[in-house]
């Protein structure tokens, strides 16, 4: 018996001891330990907990360069025809923006808005979407039918016509914005609600709560919703970025939240007249929003993956090839060239 | 004969729809302090009675019954009512306006449903290689990018270099169809690539997921183990039943993509109805912004309709009653 031999018995029998005494986990355990092994997720997450650290860290680097953000330098900031100056010079970290003031300071003033916009409209917009989608679903009859109605007729206006209406209507405020978002953010986590609770309440567990006199509301949020969260939360990871892009674009057509706060929506629309001159204007705050909304996007579309079942057949494949692929290398190392012993994994095709 | 009842019940809901809108969209608007309004109109320094002639004149001092009742007698007539600030009947304003919007919709979604199909379907087809990698990561920038950002991004990057070089092909504002076909597109091609960008990217992803599916099932092995070729077994039995949700997925979408329009003629100045409708905001002009919100609705609802049409002929199953 070789070395290897010895080695692969030993591994062998750790494999089998790891299987004999298996242990039950949670979804959530298996979720995040899915979750793990996708890099790009991780790498996705690591970049939004950097922006929220920025975020709340934003006086403290206001503090480090002096640079409050809403203050104009008009001696450093600008050049000497009054155009703003570039990255790292005269210590602007990313340049100036039109009035002297240090973008740097302004992204990271943005981000503040940006990420509180988007967090907290997703998690109100999920609670009311959650408690319509269950009432629909659970009660049926006329309730679903007025619910069901209102759901689609959200989802198909022109939300961004109706958003810009009621901005003017109201008169642009951070209250108004977060209220029109969230208005029309509901709908879509109602819809999936509803569906799923469509099919769960058929279900004999709830059946048996209801025999043994548990009430609707019990029902609805002790028995039904914690099987509903994954989905929600899925829903609510992609509402994020979705939310972060509507402000900004709120804020591009001056009808979110007011200079001189920054946010990056009305950063860019002070851009639009420094084309020709300072490019970091418009590639900074651009890059700020492109990276949040992506990671968040990114982040979703793992967490989705990892709670699919479906999934865990495709990293089970993905960890096996890895782990022959070890394997081979170790045999490789320890017996010299394997020229004349070919590797019976790569003889597959064809046989 | 069904189809004309169906069409007719259709129509007649449709256009319950549009009212229910347009009230809303009135009382919502009427609803605050007509000062601020008349305020603006008779400059700074106006005395009250000024101000009380302008709001006489607009008629809002009528109880809102009245106005409400002569807005709906004008709405059916065709009437959108008139700006308040340059007193220009607002039909004529989107007769004007119409356009500009009519070339950026058209284009931009005969634009971004080539591309959105054709590189799902490449994609789907060719899944896991090369061509679906790129696909995937250009989807989600697409998916993460806000419209206006890409709009600004098209003006930095190929606009303004392209016209300090004394290339003027590419411009930003509109030019009629009438001043010539080339000059058109070349001051429609940013316009059409911004507007069809997001939802390229959506429907790319869309289709890719749903011909996946489909082309797992069962009857296109059936298919395949007959003996047809992988281009009719892709195209004749797996594109067609793949299209389906995506087509009802174009109806939900139409929203979206009025939101994209305005944002994408701010962007561009292409002055169109959505850029009109903006600086009437800004100018609390409300009878051009409700004259825009009826005219979104209506477009809503008639898409709609169209969308119900198309999904019952690729579908054999859905029968319209």
């Amino acid at each position: 018996m070789s070395i290897t031999e010895v080695q692969f018995e030993a591994r062998e029998a750790a494999d089998g001891q790891s299987i004999a005494n298996i242990e039950g986990r949670s979804q959530w355990q298996l979720t995040w330990r899915r979750l793990r092994s996708d890099k790009v997720s991780m790498i996705a997450l690591a970049v939004i907990i950097i922006m929220v650290l920025l975020a709340i860290t934003a006086p403290v680097f206001a503090a480090i360069t002096h640079h409050p953000p809403n203050v104009a330098f008009p001696n450093t900031g600008e050049n000497a025809v009054g155009l703003p100056v570039g990255p790292f010079t005269n210590g602007f970290w990313l340049g100036s923006d039109g009035t002297g003031r240090d973008l740097f300071i302004r992204i990271l003033y943005g981000a503040r808005i940006s990420l509180f916009v988007g967090v907290v409209t997703t998690f109100i917009a999920a609670c009311l979407g959650v408690s319509i989608g269950l009432m629909a679903g659970y009660f049926g009859g006329i309730i679903d039918t007025l619910l069901a109605r209102l759901t689609d007729a959200v989802l198909a206006f022109p939300y961004v016509v109706l958003a810009i209406a009621l901005a003017a209507v109201f008169g642009p405020s951070l209250t108004i914005i977060m209220a029109i978002i969230t208005f029309f953010s509901w709908a879509g986590i109602a819809r999936i609600v509803r569906g799923q609770t469509l099919s769960i309440k058929e279900k004999e567990y709830i059946e048996a709560a209801r025999s043994i006199g548990a009430g609707p509301f019990r029902i609805m949020f002790l028995d039904i919703l914690p099987n509903l969260m994954a989905p929600v939360l899925v829903v609510a990871t992609l509402y994020i970025p979705a939310a972060v892009v509507f402000e900004a674009t709120l804020s591009f057509l001056s009808l979110g939240i007011q200079p001189p706060t920054a946010s990056w929506g009305n950063i860019l629309s002070e851009a639009t007249n420094f084309y020709q001159t300072s490019w970091w204007y418009v590639v900074f705050p651009a890059l700020a929003l492109l990276i949040t909304t992506l990671a968040f996007n990114l982040l979703g579309d793992g967490i989705r993956d990892a709670m699919d079942p479906r999934t865990e057949r495709i990293l089970a494949a993905r960890r096996m090839r890895r782990q022959r692929k070890r394997r081979r290398r170790a045999t490789a190392a320890l017996t010299g060239p394997t020229k004349d012993f070919p590797d019976p994994a790569r003889q597959a095709p064809g046989i | 004969m069904a189809i004309i009842g169906y069409l007719i019940r259709r129509i007649l809901t449709g256009a319950v729809v549009v009212w229910l809108v347009a009230t809303l969209a009135f009382f919502l608007f009427f609803a605050r302090p007509v000062i601020t309004v008349a305020r603006q109109l008779a400059g700074r320094a106006a005395t009250p009675q000024v101000i009380n002639e302008v709001i006489s004149n607009l008629g809002l001092n009528q109880p809102i019954m009245t106005q409400y009742w002569h807005f709906l007698d004008g709405l059916l007539h065709g009437n959108l009512g008139y700006s308040y600030f340059t007193q220009e009947s607002v039909d004529t304003m989107v007769k004007q306006d119409l356009p500009p919007t009519l070339s950026l919709v058209v284009g931009g979604v005969v634009l971004w449903l080539i591309v959105g199909l054709s590189v799902g379907i490449i994609s789907a087809t060719r899944a896991r290689g090369p061509f679906d990698r790129v696909a995937n990561v250009l989807v989600l920038i697409g998916l993460s990018m806000p419209t206006f950002v890409i709009g600004e991004f098209l003006i930095l990057v190929i606009f303004v270099p392209l016209n300090q070089h004394g290339f003027t092909w590419i411009d930003t504002g509109y030019s009629g169809p009438s001043q010539g076909l080339v000059k058109w597109a070349g001051h429609m091609l940013l316009p059409w690539i911004t507007l069809a960008a997001v939802q390229c990217a959506i429907y790319t992803r869309l289709t890719r997921g749903q011909l996946l599916d489909t082309l797992s099932e069962d009857y296109i092995r059936t298919a395949r183990a007959k003996g047809l070729s992988e281009r009719r077994v892709v195209f004749r039995h797996g594109v067609r039943a793949a299209l389906t949700p995506v087509v009802s997925q174009l109806g939900v979408d139409v929203g979206t993509l009025l939101g994209g329009v305005v944002i994408t003629e701010y962007v561009f100045g292409l002055g169109g109805l959505g850029q009109v409708s903006v600086q009437a905001v800004f100018q609390d002009n409300l009878p051009v912004i409700i004259g825009f919100v009826i005219l979104a609705a209506l477009f809503v609802v008639v898409a709609n309709i169209v969308v119900d049409f198309l999904y019952a002929s690729l579908d054999p199953r859905v029968r319209i009653t």
